[in-house]
């Protein structure tokens, strides 16, 4: 290797080729953004992109891990003051008698439910029925009452696995596996 | 001032005066997400990461491939038919879209709508497990680091453009300043370049992740068993982890539940048959369910279709080595042939139905064509993206290609094309025209 070719690996910090491919991907992502910008529609395509970017990161997650923090903190209260946030802990083997955490009997119902909305929301929100209707000749409105109907039944379904659980003797899942095996 | 210094005097002062700066920036670390304690979460790891990675890694391949399908289905190179003009490079893998299988198209189309929306919940797993590195400080140590986050644009950019751009389509709902066509076609091809470098980049740590743990393991330990992955060079562990709630399991249950239950309550509207009536969401699925009812993409009246289009004056047009005009009866006196033949959209659903008309061949002969070659199919409809369509040579010849004029033994429904609709084997939706009012054929060159 030549001292220049070195010294430029050095600087840059990694292989040359690590520069070429990165290059390489620049390149077609520039060429595949200069056909939207040649069919006039740059300036949409990156006002959608750019918050594409930042969708989940800058929005989704502050949202939903706030919520999330809300429902933890919340169930606490309900549990009883300064008490652990958390019956069934690792390594808290005096929680073996208390009834299971309810948090994810809650959790995941509400997720997927939230998910469908994430999804679907143009649909069961009717924000586009009068183009959905034309085109298709049906009505958007039976889905917002399919989607609670759905919510419904995830969250009575958790209410039963919640309530199958109960009665399971406790502990007789932890005893295969302990806290603190890895 | 550097000016006036020698170039090497000046390279060692910048490089000095560089690291310094690196060195303060280093030092005056933000607060907040910047911090390493302020992640949390026990399950953050390079082990689950790796885990929802090789499982995207598998799904998005998948969705290119289809994607790319979808587009070549078109037969984008005969005129008329390319929605999305330019970047002639791109479309190096284009082939004439073959006419069997005939269920070709709507496997293709169904995997695609139907694998991406169960991808939702996986590609939202990944972001928020690789969350804590957005806000890695330094942002970059070395150029290469630098590039290498820059490049994230256009994986994470493109991801989440793609799956917003074709979950809106889906719903009919075009809130976006652009073509659907040409923005998820190109922002496909950005987040190709995005993958494929990401891929190459990632791929080893991916693997050595997944070797830190066993899988088997994993998924026979409760929440009480739930300890923190063991510190890597990534970052992506937590410094600090809490007690957990979830265990990772869970985390990987309740993914793949979510992904399960997304595509549970759409794949119907793709499969048809009592399917579709459990497709609660797919924007043709239980809405579309009636007996004996097929789906429409588009009315009539959306496509703005009069009475006087269609009605007695109506006239088929077909042109080749002459001219000549047919009446709906004319057509009706022709020898009829009856296929079954899916109708399938480049929305995801479909539905195979009983279609009986002309054999294009046959029509293309009264137009004294003898070798029928690509012919332009025209709608009487006005405007619309895609009144206007050339089939292929192979599309026109195909004895399963028909100017179709009833369907399942009743004359066509006005949604369904009537007077008469091409139905093309293995073609996409738009391609088998509704009310068509001329066809000029040409001689095979």
């Amino acid at each position: 290797m030549t001292g220049a070719v070195s010294r430029l690996r050095r600087w840059y910090g990694a292989p040359l080729r690590h520069l070429l491919a990165l290059l390489a991907s620049f390149a077609l992502a520039g060429y595949a953004t200069a056909a939207v910008a040649a069919a006039g529609q740059w300036r949409g395509f990156a006002l959608w992109f750019g918050a594409a970017i930042v969708a989940h990161d800058l929005l989704l997650f502050p949202v939903y891990s706030f919520a999330d923090r809300m429902l933890r903190q919340s169930l606490r209260r309900r549990a009883g003051g300064g008490r652990s946030p958390r019956p069934a802990g690792a390594g808290q083997t005096s929680a073996a008698h208390a009834a299971p955490p309810v948090l994810n009997y809650l959790r995941v119902p509400a997720a997927f439910s939230l998910l469908l909305l994430l999804v679907w929301f143009p649909l069961i929100l009717g924000l586009s029925s009068d183009r959905y209707q034309r085109a298709s000749g049906l009505s958007a409105s039976p889905y917002l009452w399919r989607w609670l109907a759905v919510t419904g039944t995830a969250f009575a379904a958790s209410a039963v696995w919640y309530a199958v659980s109960l009665r399971r003797p406790a502990g007789h899942v932890r005893r295969r596996c302990g806290p603190g095996r890895r | 001032m550097t000016r006036k210094r020698t170039p090497a005097q000046g390279g060692r002062a910048d490089r000095a005066a560089a690291a310094a700066l690196l060195r303060r920036a280093a030092a005056s670390q933000p607060p907040g997400p910047f911090r390493p304690g302020f992640w949390k979460s026990p399950l953050r790891g390079l082990w689950l990461t790796s885990v929802l990675a090789v499982v995207l890694l598998a799904g998005l391949s998948v969705m290119v491939i289809t994607g790319l399908l979808s587009y070549a289905a078109y037969n984008p190179r005969l005129p008329h038919n390319d929605p999305t003009p330019g970047a002639s490079l791109l479309k190096f893998y284009l082939f004439s879209w073959p006419t069997h299988p005939a269920w070709l198209y709507r496997v293709n189309q169904g995997v695609h709508i139907t694998l991406g929306l169960a991808l939702v919940p996986v590609l939202l797993a990944k972001l928020w497990s690789v969350l804590p590195r957005l806000f890695t400080w330094p942002p970059a140590r070395s150029p290469a680091q630098l590039l290498e986050r820059l490049s994230l644009i256009m994986l994470v950019g493109g991801a989440l453009f793609e799956f917003a751009t074709g979950i809106l389509d889906i719903q009919n709902y075009y809130v976006f300043p652009f073509s659907f066509y040409t923005a998820h076609l190109y922002g496909a091809w950005v987040f190709i370049a995005g993958l494929v470098i990401h891929v190459s980049v990632r791929f080893g740590l991916m693997r050595a992740g997944l070797r830190s743990r066993s899988l088997r393991r994993e998924l026979r330990t409760p929440l009480a068993g739930t300890v923190p992955e063991d510190p890597d060079p990534s970052g992506l562990r937590a410094a600090r982890p809490a007690a957990p709630t979830l265990s990772r399991r869970g985390l990987l249950a309740a993914t793949g539940g979510a992904s399960a239950g997304l595509a549970a309550l759409v794949v119907g509207q793709s499969i048809g048959g009592w399917t579709r009536r459990a497709a609660l969401f797919g924007p043709r699925g239980l809405s579309a369910a009636g007996p004996g009812s097929l789906p429409v993409n588009r009315t009539a009246a959306a496509a703005a279709i009069t009475d006087q289009d269609v009605g007695d004056g109506y006239r088929l047009v077909l042109a080749g080595a002459r001219q000549v005009t047919l009446t709906r009866e004319q057509v009706l006196a022709m020898p009829q042939q009856t296929v079954v033949l899916p109708i399938a959209c480049v929305e995801g659903w479909s539905a195979a139905a009983a279609w009986t008309g002309v054999r294009l061949a046959d029509l293309a002969r009264t137009a004294g064509i003898t070798s029928p070659g690509p012919a332009e199919v025209e709608s009487v409809q006005r405007k619309g993206p895609f009144r206007k369509v050339v089939l292929s040579t192979a599309q026109v010849n195909d004895p399963g290609s028909l100017l179709a004029l009833r369907l399942g033994g009743t004359d066509l429904p006005r949604d369904h094309g009537y007077p008469a609709r091409t139905v093309i084997p293995g073609a996409p939706g738009v391609h088998c025209t509704k009310w068509v009012g001329r066809i000029t054929f040409s001689e095979q060159a």
